[in-house]
């Protein structure tokens, strides 16, 4: 069965947040980048069905500057067959529909069973790229899957919603979007790393795709302005010597400074 | 300006953050708005809808929408949309939300601004704050070229308002036709514990490598149980098994933004204050009191959570008995 997996190359999330000089994006300057831990664990489910049916590729695809290579690669050590780069060149900021309008045009130009996202990218962190290519690719899809159960032609997914889980049932080709406890990624092995060295990484270019949203003028959602959180006031230290009178002094303050009891 | 409001329905009750996204909308449209209802046996809830702001309710209930499907649900919410051509949609970031606002915006060719905590107006634009980077930052969005304006509003943010004065809505069947999903859900297996989940709560108790061990998590409870929170832990324990992963706060756990978020014996990574760090009020104890969460708590005690914790519990419900 084959597989596509989206992924996203996002900073590392012990990242310190800096604002850059235009006001709206980060300062990428010592940011280390990661691929999105979410992502991470589709991955790893692709290559787990693959290797649970004996046959079938995973291609790996990302849009964005030429940083994703570098973490095409490192799924290519991990046990990806294929890389496709999407080259986002000069785009800034792309919003979701842009680039679910790119890996949906990569997953209905190859017979994928399964197409693969994190169930959200920890940069934007706005899952929505997901669902958007399965709709965009004409296919169903399960989000938040934290167990797969293949099926003939079908699968089985659990879904993790609040406190529970919902058991779908999904006809394939479909898309699905990975949640934390579906399984535990594998690490590259050398080999893995030496091979994926000399693998080529096929690209593409976003402005050749003729996708609007790929140009500033046509983004549907646009970042005005990129700010800290506004600082919280200092720590109201309460002396623990004594610890029933900590705890009666915290009620209060709880009661009636904060009064939220 | 007209809104459509997107209402979630779950065991025959609408989600809260329904209602909030609700309230907004009426309060950014100044009046009565649309709203949409899918479900199975639902048409008596739409009447409830009229006090936190619905103007008319179009219902799907159908015996097909009696457990969710995306194809369902985001398909009533597209015949609503017919009806009402509406400027803007509001859909609570809920776990349905977060299912059906992305599907619903590629049909439309458009994309939506995910998990807002703040809306304002600028014209008939909608102009929204919404965390980044695991809340590390804030960004101000808008629709940019977009026609159509989608928004998820993050639950436990925003005001449910019931005005009891505002007058019944109007109610309008939806005809879906045939619904043929290619995704069902077969079955629902609720968490045994049936334990109020994080995201959903207005009060936290958290616990993190400071209990020592699973077996000290009755003195965390003890607190819960006085506060009526939910359960919170730190990755640290999750990964250590001390209790399971629905519980863990964090960027790779769950984001919450409470009212009092109380958190115990956790140092307090990046990670996990990427999980909280939005929460309206936070209580630490950690007897380590260079511990990096006495800079994002409200309230801090440096001391020994055995001797502390016991005691909060105490003080809560000599407090609550007055």
């Amino acid at each position: 069965m084959n597989s596509l997996v989206a992924i996203a190359y996002v900073p590392d999330t012990e990242t310190k947040i800096k604002i850059a000089s235009d006001g709206s994006s980060i300062d990428e300057t010592d940011v280390k980048w990661i691929v999105s831990p979410y992502d991470e664990f589709a991955l790893e489910e692709a290559i787990r069905t693959k290797e649970a049916k004996g046959s079938g590729t995973v291609t790996v695809v990302s849009v964005g500057p030429e940083r994703a290579k570098t973490g095409l690669r490192e799924c290519l050590a991990r046990g990806a067959d294929e890389a496709i780069w999407i080259d986002s060149g000069a785009a800034k900021s792309l919003d979701a529909l842009g680039i679910a309008k790119a890996i949906a045009a990569v997953a209905k130009e190859g017979a994928y069973d399964f197409v693969w996202f994190g169930q959200k990218g920890v940069g934007y962190d706005e899952s929505l790229v997901g669902p958007m290519a399965a709709e965009l690719a004409g296919v169903p899809h399960v989000g938040n899957v934290v167990k797969l159960e293949l099926g003939d032609g079908k699968i089985t997914a659990h879904r993790e919603i609040e406190g529970a889980h919902e058991i779908v049932e999904c006809a394939l080709p479909a898309a699905l979007t990975a949640q934390k406890g579906l399984n535990e990624p594998r690490y590259a092995s050398l080999k893995g790393i030496m091979g994926a060295k000399k693998k080529t990484i096929a690209e593409k270019k976003l402005a050749a795709m003729g996708i609007p949203e790929a140009e500033p003028a046509g983004a549907k959602t646009r970042w005005r302005k990129l700010e800290l959180p506004p600082a919280r006031k200092a720590c109201h230290m309460i002396p623990a010597d004594d610890p029933a009178a900590a705890a009666k002094e915290l009620v209060r303050l709880l009661r009636e400074e904060a009064k939220v009891l | 300006m007209k809104f459509l409001v997107f209402i979630e329905q779950r065991d025959g009750k609408i989600r809260k953050a329904s209602l909030e996204a609700l309230s907004l909308a009426r309060r950014l449209a100044g009046g009565p708005v649309a709203a949409v209802l899918p479900g199975r046996g639902v048409t008596p809830l739409a009447k409830g809808l009229g006090a936190y702001g619905a103007g008319v309710v179009y219902v799907a209930d159908r015996e097909e929408l009696a457990l969710y499907g995306n194809k369902g649900y985001v398909g009533a919410l597209d015949a609503a949309a017919k009806k009402e051509n509406p400027d803007a949609v509001l859909i609570a970031a809920t776990a349905m939300g977060k299912d059906v606002a992305p599907r619903f915006a590629a049909r439309h060719d458009v994309s939506a601004l995910a998990d807002v905590m703040d809306v304002r107006l600028e014209g008939d634009r909608l102009v929204a704050w919404r965390p980044v980077y695991s809340g590390k930052a804030r960004a101000e969005v808008d629709c940019g070229s977009a026609k159509l304006q989608i928004a998820t509003t993050r639950p436990n943010v925003f005001p449910a308002e019931a005005d009891a004065s505002a007058a019944e809505p109007r109610v309008e069947t939806l005809d879906l036709g045939e619904i043929q999903p290619r995704a069902r859900v077969v079955k629902i297996e609720v968490s045994e514990s049936k334990e109020l989940d994080v995201a959903e709560a207005d009060v936290i108790v958290s616990g993190g490598r400071g209990i020592k061990g699973p077996e000290n998590w009755p003195v965390i409870r003890d607190l819960q149980e006085a506060l009526g929170a939910a359960l919170g832990a730190s990755r640290a324990v999750v990964d250590a098994g001390w209790i399971d992963h629905q519980h863990q706060v964090g960027q790779t756990g769950k984001v919450v933004s409470p009212t009092l978020y109380v958190a115990c014996g956790i140092s307090g990574a990046i990670q996990h204050l990427a999980g909280m760090g939005t929460s309206k009020v936070i209580v630490a104890i950690n007897k380590d009191a260079d511990a990096p969460i006495f800079k994002v708590a409200t309230y801090g005690i440096a001391g020994d959570l055995f001797a502390i914790v016991p005691e909060v519990a105490k003080a809560v419900r000599a407090a609550k008995a007055e």
